[in-house]
């Protein structure tokens, strides 16, 4: 089957519901535009088809295929406690009121679909529509939850096959909320997409092991997904401060513990590890500043990813309590996001309802304080824009945008430290965006083939975007360009995109985030910080 | 027989009413939410037009909150009458839907404005025999004759819309046939009893009158006329009092969608009024049962949220 026909296909039959057909997607533009630019998707092994529930080209979750009739029963009344509870006040205050807001007002107009890059990049396969995730499980609401008539609100079978495949199609959207925003009367597929993931984590234990095991849960035993404890992470930095004095010609010295301080950093741990330039960057810029300011030591508290904001919701509450109780444990005035949407997000907006009394320490995105550093606010920098002479496109994480309304402090930098003629906006930009495709933890997530999954369809409209924004650019792969992604997530997904497609090799396009920018662009600083290798 | 119409009227209108209320206090009495805003939101001042907040400000806590009703209303009002939000992102069921909702918008114009000089007529007939009663009997069939009319059309594009697009199709349910049949039954019975029998609406200004004044008296004309307007009135009743018992409802439903989640952006500050409730819901128990929660609906959310992992327990 290459595509459903009906929201009932879902309990139904033993194949795959859909297969991607490279030569029905929207092609790429130039010089992406040939079939042989493309390469194949890599088809998942046969153990893994044997083994597993298969939805369409790839697995996200690893759902072992019930052996008997007592573990086909055994997921359907787990899933359907877990859905009960998703209703029940006390299980799920946390989301309740968008939930059933979502759950009794669609009007089924559609209108979503045609705002989701993933349906649209799919060649409009109706599997990957908002909607279809929805409808079934709004079927399931009015069946199981309210008894009420199917002739009013549509049938569907509760099958195993039903809940499996539900659950790992609730892994096939970035959660970027684009499809609610145009909604007419507001219903939010993309919280429905992450309610389902919740029943499956709090109730089934079932979850994408980047995500739970090696992710959230990680953070909460050891301080950080990367498996660093607080030693290893400060001799990481402090490594970090060498090369990073080194390159840019003056001392750059992390601060760490300082207790009273004005501003607690945490950095996605991430940069630490795969963009450590980044975490120079902000140090070289918070010094020059004159800013007074530390990082933490404490368990988590130098790692700001929170997982649970995009499966579960006890392990958001638990890691964003790790965060606020490390900036009490130091007496500062806030808690600074370093270049990381999700964990700006999670901390700065979501954790405000979970924040109450001495560990309610205000929290801010780095994005209007590099603002302002830029502006001249603090301890004065001096920026020379033409440093920066090459062509910069600027991709909107959706969680600074969309979600946090945080659309012109980048805007502004980068009008201060890149040459006018030099800077190309996306389209759409700003609160508009299109998601990276790495959303949702996608990123992150590579097993089986779920990376070359995502790179043929989450991360295709970002790629388009890309090469549209650099479409008078000269294509040659010393034609340098930058791609300014202030997001560890959005920088991972465009790295394995760029390689996916060996855009850097052959046509020079780069990315990074936007404090090497402003490190390339440091007048004090020896030129030639951002480097053009690929690391 | 005569007091048939004004008694379906009333009861529907009493179901209509009692059954907002219900949606309405719904929705208002649930718990208070993790924040989930959207941007663009249309009260901040000064960035709605690009969707910025005050989260772009350095120490925004210490800055007084700021809101523009103006700014809603910008954004609602349109959204309200022109369902602006359609014709962007869905031109093709805007066509359909706007002349659908916007001749509802009309029809209930048109019973307001009957309301209204009805209640005015009782206190100051005068004022209804001069220019003024006039212009308010031509507004009452501009909009009587218009909306229905609109509403049919669209009520016709968006049947034939579900029925012949195979985009819609599959989502579609017979109690979303029949409730566009039921609107198409209703203002079409309604249309063809005004055209025959009630061109100037004085039948209908008429009962609408004794419904305003309570004075419950025979409706003018022979027996099929009475009938027939007795019959549009239990139909357009039924559909009145049928509404919020349906996802139509969603005209409640959106009001909280935007207020409550989508704009709200109300901050938690530290000592503010914010905390009591989100304490009283810290504190409520969790039953979910997977491994790493251990709910038994005993523990409380704040039990759960500060369970330490770090020496070495693994679930």
């Amino acid at each position: 089957m290459n595509q459903p026909k009906s929201v009932k296909d879902i309990s139904r039959g033993d194949e795959p519901l859909a297969a991607i057909d490279k030569n029905k997607q929207p092609p790429l533009p130039p010089p992406y535009d040939t079939p042989e630019s493309i390469p194949d998707i890599k088809p998942l092994s046969d153990k893994a088809r044997e083994s597993y529930v298969v939805l369409d080209d790839t697995i996200a979750l690893n759902i072992p295929r019930p052996k008997s009739r007592e573990e086909e029963e055994k997921l359907v009344n787990s899933f359907l406690a877990g859905f009960r509870r998703l209703f029940n006040e006390s299980d799920n205050w946390t989301f309740l009121q968008p939930l059933v807001m979502s759950m009794e007002h669609c009007a089924k107009c559609q209108t979503c679909s045609d705002a989701c890059h993933i349906y649209e990049e799919s060649g409009r396969n109706p599997l990957y529509r908002p909607t279809y995730r929805s409808e079934i499980m709004r079927r399931i609401y009015y069946k199981y939850v309210k008894n009420a008539s199917t002739w009013v609100h549509g049938d569907i079978d509760l099958n195993w096959k039903t809940v499996a495949r539900l659950i790992e199609l609730s892994y096939r959207c970035n959660v970027c909320r684009r499809c609610a925003q145009t909604c007419p009367i507001g219903v939010d597929n993309a919280l429905l997409a992450r309610e389902i993931r919740k029943i499956a984590s709090q109730e089934m234990g079932i979850a994408a092991v980047e995500l739970h095991d090696r992710g959230s849960m990680l953070q909460l035993q050891v301080g950080s997904s990367t498996g660093m404890n607080s030693l290893v992470v400060k001799d990481n930095v402090e490594f970090i401060d060498e090369d990073t004095s080194e390159k840019l010609g003056f001392e750059v010295k992390t601060p760490w513990d300082k207790k009273g301080a004005d501003i607690l950093l945490i950095h996605n741990a991430g940069e630490i590890m795969a963009w450590p330039e980044n975490v120079g960057c902000f140090t070289a810029l918070f010094n020059e500043a004159g800013l007074n300011w530390t990082m933490s030591s404490e368990l988590a508290a130098y790692d700001s990813i929170n997982y649970g904001v995009w499966y579960d919701d006890v392990q958001f509450a638990r890691t964003a309590l790790l965060h606020a109780k490390a900036a009490k444990d130091l007496g500062v005035k806030k808690i600074v996001l370093g270049e990381c949407g999700h964990a700006h997000k999670a901390l700065t907006v979501i954790a405000d309802k979970v924040l109450t009394g001495e560990v309610n320490t205000p929290r801010e995105s780095c994005m209007p304080l590099l603002r302002d550093i830029v502006a001249g606010k603090y301890q004065k920098i001096e920026f020379d824009p033409s440093r920066n002479n090459f062509p910069v496109t600027l991709h909107d994480p959706c969680n600074y945008v969309r979600l946090m309304g945080i659309v012109m402090p980048q805007r502004e930098i980068l009008k201060k430290i890149v040459p006018k003629k030099q800077f190309r906006e996306m389209e759409p930009h700003g609160v508009h965006n299109y998601c990276c495709g790495g959303g949702s933890g996608f990123a992150i997530m590579s097993g089986h083939n779920f990376g070359d999954w995502r790179h043929h369809m989450t991360g295709r409209r970002k790629f388009r975007q890309v090469l549209e924004a650099f479409g008078n650019e000269p294509m040659g792969p010393e034609d340098y360009k930058y791609i300014c992604a202030p997001c560890s997530n959005c920088k991972g997904q465009l790295r394995d995109i760029i390689e996916y497609y060996d855009a850097f090799n052959k046509h020079g396009i780069y990315y990074g985030g936007l404090v090497e920018l402003m490190c390339n662009a440091m007048a004090k600083a020896q030129p030639g910080f951002i480097d053009w290798e690929w690391h | 027989m005569e007091l048939i119409p004004y008694v379906v009227a009333y009861i529907a209108v009493g179901i209509f009413v009692i059954a907002c209320l219900a949606r309405f206090f719904m929705w208002s009495r649930m718990p208070m939410h993790m924040r989930w805003e959207l941007y663009p939101v249309a009260h901040e001042p000064g960035r709605a037009h690009y969707g910025g907040s005050y989260l772009e400000e350095v120490d925004w806590w210490k800055k007084p909150r700021e809101s523009s009703l103006w700014g809603e209303l910008k954004a609602m009002v349109p959204e309200i009458l022109f369902l602006v939000a359609l014709k962007e992102n869905n031109k093709k069921m805007w066509n359909v839907s706007f002349p659908f909702h916007f001749g509802l918008y009309l029809v209930i114009g048109c019973t307001a404005l009957m309301m209204g000089t009805a209640v005015l007529g009782a206190i100051s007939p005068s004022i209804m025999a001069g220019g003024f009663g006039k212009l308010l009997r031509v507004a009452i069939m501009a909009c009587g004759y218009g909306g229905l009319g609109l509403s049919l059309l669209g009520a016709l594009g968006l049947l034939s819309r579900r029925l012949g697009d195979a985009e819609l199709k599959d989502f579609t349910s017979p109690a979303d046939i029949f409730n566009l049949v039921f609107f198409l039954l209703a203002f079409g019975f309604t249309l063809a009893n005004l055209v025959l029998f009630d061109r100037d609406f004085s039948r209908s200004f008429a009962f609408v009158y004794g419904l305003v004044t309570f004075n419950m008296v025979p409706l003018p004309g022979g027996s099929t006329q009475a009938w027939m307007t007795t019959i549009s009135v239990i139909l357009m009743g039924a559909l009145v009092a049928y509404i919020p018992m349906t996802h139509m409802s969603h005209f409640i439903g959106k009001y909280f969608a935007y207020h409550a989640i989508r704009w709200n952006d109300a901050p938690n500050l530290k000592g503010g009024d914010q905390e009591a409730p989100i304490n009283d819901l810290l504190h409520r128990p969790v039953s979910w049962s997977a491994p790493h929660i251990q709910g038994d609906g005993k523990k409380t959310w704040a039990d759960v949220a500060t369970r330490d992992f770090s020496k070495g327990n693994t679930q």
